[in-house]
């Protein structure tokens, strides 16, 4: 229980002490006191009849008490509070808008919003990035250093540069979603999705912060039916009783607001793709139209790559060879291994095996290797 | 804040420009030299009017000209006051070095 109103909180109660104290790190030292004295007060005697207001008066206290005794004199006068704030102000747009800053690098972007916003700990970050905990301190210690020597604004982004800082956020959480397979330990998936969704509700008017959403909900959905003793199961060969119905209907809500607030860029056109991937029959022309206006958008080959598998679906192995024979993307390990396949179901079967080798080579991941093995035996 | 924004020239971004194009660039640095938040800016003579000092072996080591061969070439400076990160940044923006293949690095003063 303690955990979840943590949780909830913790982001809530950070931001409101960066607004109140006009410090990064010392507000996150303040937060970090405030939630340990909780810890151990509110299993012994219950939590208070208002959490969130308790945790930032203890916290303001806790910092106005070290600033006393550090004799760095704030600017402005701190004086104690002794009632709680009926409600505490939700400044945690304007902290993500700061941990996102592009003046950071966004390796620093992705550590900070997840300390700070998503109330993981420097050594759960650590290990999501398999990177030593020594490492991941002195990547958020220089971050927030800098944010204080060169005032990087707690604040959301005027209304010219908003479009651009929205998108650098929006990348840091899809970063979050994409990346974090780590050591397990930490979902960084559901992180992403549960840092999307307070975006969400943040920013209600943002196309683009629900079609990412979208994106990430529709795909996580899946994640159950992806490996299967230790195997990648293409999707084709997914089970479908394993794929999280709620989570994939969440994910069409979504989509449907994006799309009702106009949006179209990339994460939509994504997120349609995916969801055209969670009928019950897929619409793989329709899917093929998707990928070539994403192409458009973006320019990358992969996107043509993943083209082809749906143009495969509706003209055949051949007409999709010719679209990967023609791009340059010989050291991706999934441009062979969907060669590979086209190969197969073409039926050629010196040259599939060939690529499959080729891909089972490029390969760094277990899951992928026992599939790519078991093709190899099949053909 | 106040923050230190050092200019860095594209060697030859001037070549092949009129009179006219030069003058019009010379007189948006002066319209950022004269904007509220700038209180110092300076711009250089070229770098290969530099002279560079080194201690060796106890001597002083005279070298002619700019420390090192760069891509860029420091040619002036702004000192500039801002609330935050954000506002210099937009005054940053319009240095014409950035869009003439050069680069503005934008740090913070030391404050006493």
């Amino acid at each position: 229980m303690l955990d979840q109103v943590f949780r909830d909180e913790w982001g809530r109660v950070l931001a409101s002490l960066v607004g109140y104290l006009g410090d990064f790190d010392l507000a996150e030292e303040a937060a970090q006191e405030a939630f340990a004295v909780a810890a151990e007060r509110w299993a012994r005697d219950g939590p208070p009849e208002n959490p969130r207001g308790w945790l930032v008066v203890t916290a303001r206290n806790r910092a106005i008490d070290r600033i006393r005794r550090q004799r760095t004199l704030a600017a402005k006068p701190l004086e104690p509070l002794e009632q709680l704030p009926e409600s505490v102000p939700d400044d945690r747009l304007r902290l993500i808008f700061m941990c996102c800053h592009p003046a950071l690098s966004v390796e620093a972007q992705v550590a900070l919003t997840l300390r700070a916003l998503g109330g993981l700990t420097t050594a759960e970050i650590a290990r999501a990035f398999l990177v030593p905990e020594e490492t991941m301190k002195r990547r958020l210690s220089r971050a927030r250093n800098k944010i204080k020597a060169a005032v990087i604004p707690f604040a959301t982004p005027a209304d010219h540069l908003l479009p651009d800082r929205l998108r650098a956020v929006l990348s840091v959480l899809y970063l979050i979603f994409n990346q974090g397979y780590g050591d397990g330990r930490v979902d960084l998936a559901a992180e992403a999705v549960w840092l999307g969704t307070m975006l969400a509700d943040l920013m209600p008017d943002e196309r683009d912060v629900f079609a990412l959403l979208a994106l990430m909900l529709l795909h996580d959905s899946r994640r159950a039916a992806r490996v299967r003793d230790g195997e990648i199961v293409p999707l084709a060969a997914q089970d479908r009783g394993l794929w999280d119905m709620a989570q994939v209907s969440r994910g069409r809500a979504m989509l449907a607001r994006a799309t009702a607030l106009g949006a179209a860029g990339v994460y939509a056109v994504q997120a349609s793709i995916a969801a055209l991937q969670t009928e019950p029959e897929i619409d793989w022309p329709a899917v093929a139209v998707l990928y070539e206006r994403l192409y458009e958008l973006t320019g990358s080959p992969v996107v043509a790559l993943n083209r082809a598998v749906a143009v495969a679906e509706t003209e055949g192995p051949r007409a999709a060879l010719a679209i990967v024979d023609a791009l340059d993307l010989g050291g991706y390990r999934y441009f062979h291994s969907t060669r590979a396949e086209l190969l197969r179901r073409a039926g050629e079967t010196a040259a599939a095996r060939e690529a499959y080798e080729t891909a089972l080579r490029l390969t760094t991941t277990d899951a992928e290797r026992g599939f790519l093995r078991r093709r190899l035996g099949e053909l | 804040m106040r923050y230190a924004l050092l200019i860095n020239e594209r060697p030859g971004s001037y070549a092949g420009m009129s009179a006219d194009e030069r003058a019009a660039i010379t007189a948006e640095y002066m319209a950022i030299r004269h904007d509220a938040r700038v209180f110092a800016g300076e711009r250089l003579q070229p770098a290969d009017t530099a002279t560079t000092v080194r201690s060796a072996d106890g001597d002083l080591l005279l070298t002619d000209g700019p420390f090192a061969d760069t891509k860029e070439v420091f040619g002036g400076f702004f000192l500039a006051e801002a609330t935050d990160l954000d506002e210099v940044l937009a005054l940053v923006a319009r240095i014409p070095a950035v869009r003439l293949g050069g680069s503005v690095e934008v740090r913070p003063l030391a404050e006493h």
